[in-house]
């Protein structure tokens, strides 16, 4: 983009947005507050399970469409151990520990099977969907399973200016949320397996070529990647509770914040998060009828101008 | 492939001991086939099978056998989507040749199933569980009964009890689909009579579990929340609303107030004390009907053979459905002639001895029936429970209303801001 | 399947890990036998008889011969609920496998376009809904072919920038997006209630609601939309599709316009979708978010990859497959497991067999020592 275009764009996103926030803060200050942090606590969410599924894809090119059921899977054995422990702290290990599990046996034993054919490979992830969901509705029944908060994460944080109460736990979400981002940039960054992906990132073959065990570094981003998606699987049983469909919800937004964001990057996961629970909670807050549609044109949108993401690099 | 699975073989062997001991003509003739339709697959799929087993009860109360006949149930399934529920009704009556078909379970699939009963004459279809107002509204058929009340009946009589307890103007937090429409029409018919004040309806997406939005636009000056959520979406909303600081009463649908609420274990428990709502059920209610009704739904489905630990609504509303079938049948001797004529005339006209009390059909073809209304208390040992606050008899589907008053539940109907 | 593997080995410039040989070869050289027999084509009369007698076998004729007669023999029910479903979800399945095995986009929405010209008639047209405007069927059934040829060229050129395998994942998005929409929006889509009673109307004095009549309407546009194909991918247009699915860089560089190619095949296969949709619309009698969410978009897939995506009757064979499954698996097992099942099996089949049923009989033949080519050889 050249500097113009840069500024066209900015003024074509930024102009109206900019006119509604001035209109709703002066409206209803609160209202407009409660739901930006309603919004960034949403997104801490979604880039939690999409962080997961765009390092997978970045390295492998393998669209895990059972993602989604391995947000369900953390959440449902989060709920159990919390319920049988009562440690939420064991639950989100548990949660991550199980999806992590699962993707590296859905790595090791099918994935590696067919390395090198991402539809087929993507194509065994929609039957795993399938089966994971059936088989997760088969024990847990289509109840709805609300997980507790922990007592010190519970009820609201009183005397915030304007605001005046907001979910203590809510607000953890954010917290969550840029740790583990930190983490994910500590990890891709600093150390020598981050190097390794972010190297099979840019070149798989390459990669190989070096002498570094690629099938290992798969296995471990792999289960990363799964791990996130329980972890956040049972920060989402709490505020969301867990039910058969969070996967499919789940999924899409982990889809168009990938899509949205960048494919392969975490700083576009970010974004792409940040973007979609903005336009989600305030479409809720301000037109309830048409808080869909506003995800489906900033979709559109973003396809039609940069049909790799914000953040995605030419192939 | 006409392997059909025919449960009644199981039942009966359950009744054969019965029929044996009191000597009864057996099974005589050929056999009435009655299909069975609800929903075995997804979400619904816990409900479905409990809705099935409610039927399965009121066969068994008969045992199995009707005027000499044997009645041979057939099950079909769908998930919960109108185009598979015909696909299956379908399969039922024009493959399996039922003679009667009973359900199917949700109000997307009852529209359906009534439009095709349409071009089924020579079949009656009696209604499963499902509830939309549609049903028996609109271009209505000829051959499909439904002896269960709707969403607006269910919720009748609340009206009144939440201006009994002073709630003077109330918002509305429901899903955003036809039964939730109808059961805040059922709230509104009667509350917007007496006064009270609707300011805001927040329709949250189906599925949307998510309520902080709709938990900040909540407006001060509101005396208590209509919260019309399954029961643990409404445990899901509580806790959102009690972590952001909310302290407004509450009051539930006819799907709110479950054990799950009743469990509810946040720091606000004890405000949901005097939380009323209104159902064609109520666990709590005296009945003697009702009482033994349980009793023998526990006694047939135990928990040890995967019953629930209390009928749900769906085996009630399939089981009080079936039990119109076989009284019908009873009542005309099992005479299926001449497109079942006498059959429906008499089902039109009976009136149907159910554990909550007597039902009739309008001429929709439509039940007249009763509601509760109940209120949580806390019993002696401080578990929360529920108390019938009152018994409303003979509520029909234009709750009272003129028909060419009435319209039916939308996003902005009823209104009174 | 091999398509973006190809682009991205041409891409890195090494062969990924797996470097597992490529069916480039056949391809090509079938894309020349399938442009002989054009020229063939495009000669006297008496050669035109020959191909034809080459092109009809035995087993063509007898699959005419029972697809005709079936009706008569089968129950309405039959007729109706297994045959009827399984041609229309067959020329669904078949929109896809075309731009799957010739095209190598593996769309997911496919359902969606269906369901936009389903939605599309019932808008428009007649149904038991006070929001629909009742137009004349002759109106209403080409606007809804052109909304869905518009939604399915729109969605190609969306999703065909990127590489083949972002467009599952865009197509995905775009398909689940979709039902949120038609389930939220009242004015337009009637939400979560959808449309009933939306009926064929009776042309010729005949009610094509019923069995027999609707069991054609379904055969002739299915057949109609098979030979489409068939006649397609032999056209200049399907080679060169074909070469784009194999390497779209040489295609590029020798001139053609790769993503002008894949747009058009989307919208080709949108015109396939649409006409499924139409029908099925029309024999559900109804709509509803149900038809179009996240389960049936997958069953598609489902569909096309149990019959096997390199050839247009692997469509419809595992649409008969799926149907018979979905009908009377009650009969069988517990109805509660009946997505199990259908994963099970979807599993198996890209597991163990990626051609599907096709690829199965084609494995089954060549080891019970067939001389024939197993595979028609002008697929890959």
């Amino acid at each position: 983009m050249t500097k113009g275009e840069r500024l066209v764009t900015a003024i074509v996103v930024g102009a109206p947005i900019a006119a509604f926030s001035i209109w709703a803060l002066l409206d209803n200050p609160r209202l407009y507050l409660v739901t930006m942090l309603n919004s960034l606590t949403l997104a801490s969410l979604y880039f939690i399970v999409a962080s997961g599924f765009t390092l997978v894809f970045g390295l492998m090119r393998n669209v895990n469409l059972a993602h989604g059921s391995l947000y369900l899977l953390g959440g449902y054995v989060g709920y159990v151990v919390a319920r049988d422990t009562g440690w939420w702290i064991l639950a989100l290990a548990a949660g991550f520990a199980a999806a992590a599990v699962a993707g590296l046996l859905i790595q090791v034993l099918i994935l590696r099977r067919m390395q090198g054919q991402d539809l087929r490979q993507t194509m065994v992830t929609i039957g795993l969907s399938i089966v994971i969901a059936d088989v997760l509705l088969w024990i847990f029944t289509g109840q709805v399973y609300q997980m507790e908060a922990p007592s010190w994460l519970q009820g609201p944080i009183r005397d915030i200016p304007v605001i005046k109460a907001y979910s203590a736990y809510r607000l953890s979400l954010l917290g969550f949320g840029i740790a583990i981002g930190l983490f994910l940039w500590w990890l891709l960054n600093r150390t020598k397996v981050g190097a390794m992906i972010r190297a099979g990132v840019d070149d798989r073959a390459m990669l190989a070529a070096s002498g570094v065990n690629v099938n290992l570094v798969f296995a471990v981003t792999f289960m990363l990647g799964a791990g996130l998606a329980g972890f956040g699987g049972v920060i989402g049983a709490v505020e969301l509770s867990m039910v058969p469909g969070e996967d499919t919800r789940l999924l899409l937004a982990s889809l168009i914040v990938v899509i949205v964001g960048g494919m392969g990057s975490v700083v576009g996961a970010a974004i792409g998060a940040a973007i979609l629970g903005l336009a989600e909670t305030y479409g809720l807050a301000y037109a309830p009828t048409y808080s869909v549609v506003f995800t489906f044109v900033i979709l559109i949108i973003v396809l039609a101008f940069r049909p790799r993401g914000i953040m995605g690099k030419a192939a | 492939m006409n392997y059909n699975k025919r449960i009644w073989a199981r039942s009966m062997l359950a009744a054969a001991a019965v029929a044996a001991v009191s000597g009864g003509a057996f099974a005589q003739g050929a056999p009435i086939k009655i299909g069975l339709l609800a929903t075995l697959e997804g979400p619904f799929a816990a409900g479905g099978a409990d809705g099935m087993r409610g039927a399965e009860l009121a066969v068994r109360q008969r045992g199995g056998v009707v005027d000499g006949r044997k009645i041979e149930i057939i099950k079909a399934s769908s998930n919960a989507t109108p185009d598979v529920a015909v696909n299956s009704a379908r399969k039922l009556v024009e493959q399996d040749k039922v003679d009667i078909l009973v359900g199917p379970l949700s109000g997307g699939e009852g529209i359906a199933v009534k439009d095709y009963s349409k071009s089924q004459p020579q079949v009656t279809f009696i209604n499963g569980a499902s509830g939309a107002q549609a049903t028996t509204l609109v271009n209505t058929s000829p051959n499909f009964f439904r002896f269960n009340t709707e969403g607006a009946q269910w919720m009748f009589g609340l009206g009144k009890a939440a201006m009994d307890k002073g709630y003077k103007r109330t918002m509305i937090i429901a899903e955003d689909y036809a039964f939730p429409y109808s059961q805040v029409q059922g709230f509104m018919a009667e509350y917007c009579r007496l006064g009270g004040k609707v300011p805001l309806k927040a329709w949250v997406p189906l599925g949307g579990k998510d309520y902080s939005s709709v938990i900040a636009r909540i407006p001060k000056d509101v005396d208590a929340l209509l919260v019309i959520l399954g029961g643990a979406d409404a445990v899901n909303f509580l806790t959102q609303y009690e972590n952001s600081g909310g302290d407004k009463p509450m009051m539930g649908g006819s799907i709110t107030v479950s054990q799950d609420v009743l469990n509810y274990k946040g720091k606000r428990r004890d405000s949901l004390v005097g939380t009323i709502s209104a159902g064609p059920v109520a666990d709590s209610f005296e009945g003697a009907e009702w009482k033994a009704f349980v009793a023998d739904y526990k006694k047939n489905f135990p928990v040890s053979a995967g019953g629930f630990p209390s009928p749900s609504l769906f085996a009630y509303v399939y089981y009080i459905n079936m039990k119109a079938a076989l009284d019908g049948l009873d009542a005309v001797d099992g005479d299926l002639s001449n497109n079942h004529a006498k059959l429906r005339d008499t089902l039109s006209k009976m009136v149907l001895k159910t554990p909550n009390g007597d039902v009739r059909l309008d001429s929709n073809r439509q039940a007249i029936g009763t509601t509760f209304v109940t209120e949580v208390v806390k019993d002696s040992r401080g578990e929360l429970t529920t108390k019938v606050l009152r018994k409303v008899d003979n509520v029909d589907q234009t709750l009272g209303m003129k028909k060419e008053d009435f319209k039916m539940g939308t996003r902005d109907e009823p209104n009174c801001p | 399947m091999s398509a973006a593997r190809w682009r991205r080995a041409m891409n890195t410039g090494a062969v990924g890990v797996a470097a597992a040989p490529l069916p480039a070869v056949p391809a090509r050289s079938g894309a020349a036998r399938s442009m002989s027999v054009d020229r063939h084509a495009a000669g006297t009369a008496p050669s035109r008889w020959k191909l034809l007698s080459r092109a009809v076998s035995v087993r063509h004729v007898l699959v005419l011969v029972f697809v005709l007669l079936l009706p008569f023999v089968a129950t309405p029910f039959f007729t109706y609920q297994v045959a009827a479903q399984a041609l229309i979800f067959g020329l669904i399945a078949l929109s896809l496998s075309f731009l799957a095995g010739y095209g190598g986009m593996v769309s997911l929405a496919q359902m969606s376009v269906a369901g936009m010209a389903g939605y599309a008639v019932a808008v428009l047209g007649a149904s038991g809904t006070e929001s629909s405007l009742g137009w004349h069927w002759g109106a209403v059934v080409p606007i809804a072919l052109a909304i869905a040829i518009l939604a399915s060229t729109l969605i190609g050129w969306l999703s065909v920038r990127t590489d083949g395998i972002y467009t599952i994942m865009i197509t995905l998005a775009i398909g689940v997006a979709f039902y949120y929409l038609v389930l939220q929006n009242y004015s337009v889509f009637n939400g979560f209630q959808g449309f009933q009673k939306v009926y064929p109307p009776s042309v010729f004095g005949i009610n094509w609601r019923e069995p027999l009549p609707f069991y054609f309407l379904a055969l002739f546009w299915a057949m109609a939309g098979y030979f489409f194909i068939q006649w397609l991918v032999r056209t200049p247009f399907g080679i060169a599709l074909q070469g784009t699915r194999d390497n779209a860089r040489r295609m590029n560089s020798l001139g053609f316009n790769v993503t002008a190619h894949r747009v058009a095949a989307y919208a080709v296969s949108g015109l396939l979708a649409g006409l499924g949709g139409v029908l099925l619309v029309w024999y559900n009698g109804l709509i509803s978010p149900g038809s179009v969410g996240t389960g049936w978009l997958i069953n598609v897939l489902v569909i096309a990859v149990l019959g096997g995506m390199k050839h247009p009757i692997g469509a419809f064979l595992g649409a008969i497959v799926f149907i018979l499954l979905q009908t009377f698996a009650i009969d069988l097992i517990e109805r509660e497991r009946f997505n199990l099942l259908i994963g099970g099996v979807f599993l198996a089949i890209v597991l163990f067999s990626p051609d599907g049923l096709l690829g199965l009989w084609a494995k089954l033949r060549s080891r019970f020592g067939s001389k024939q080519a197993v595979t028609s050889t002008t697929r890959r």
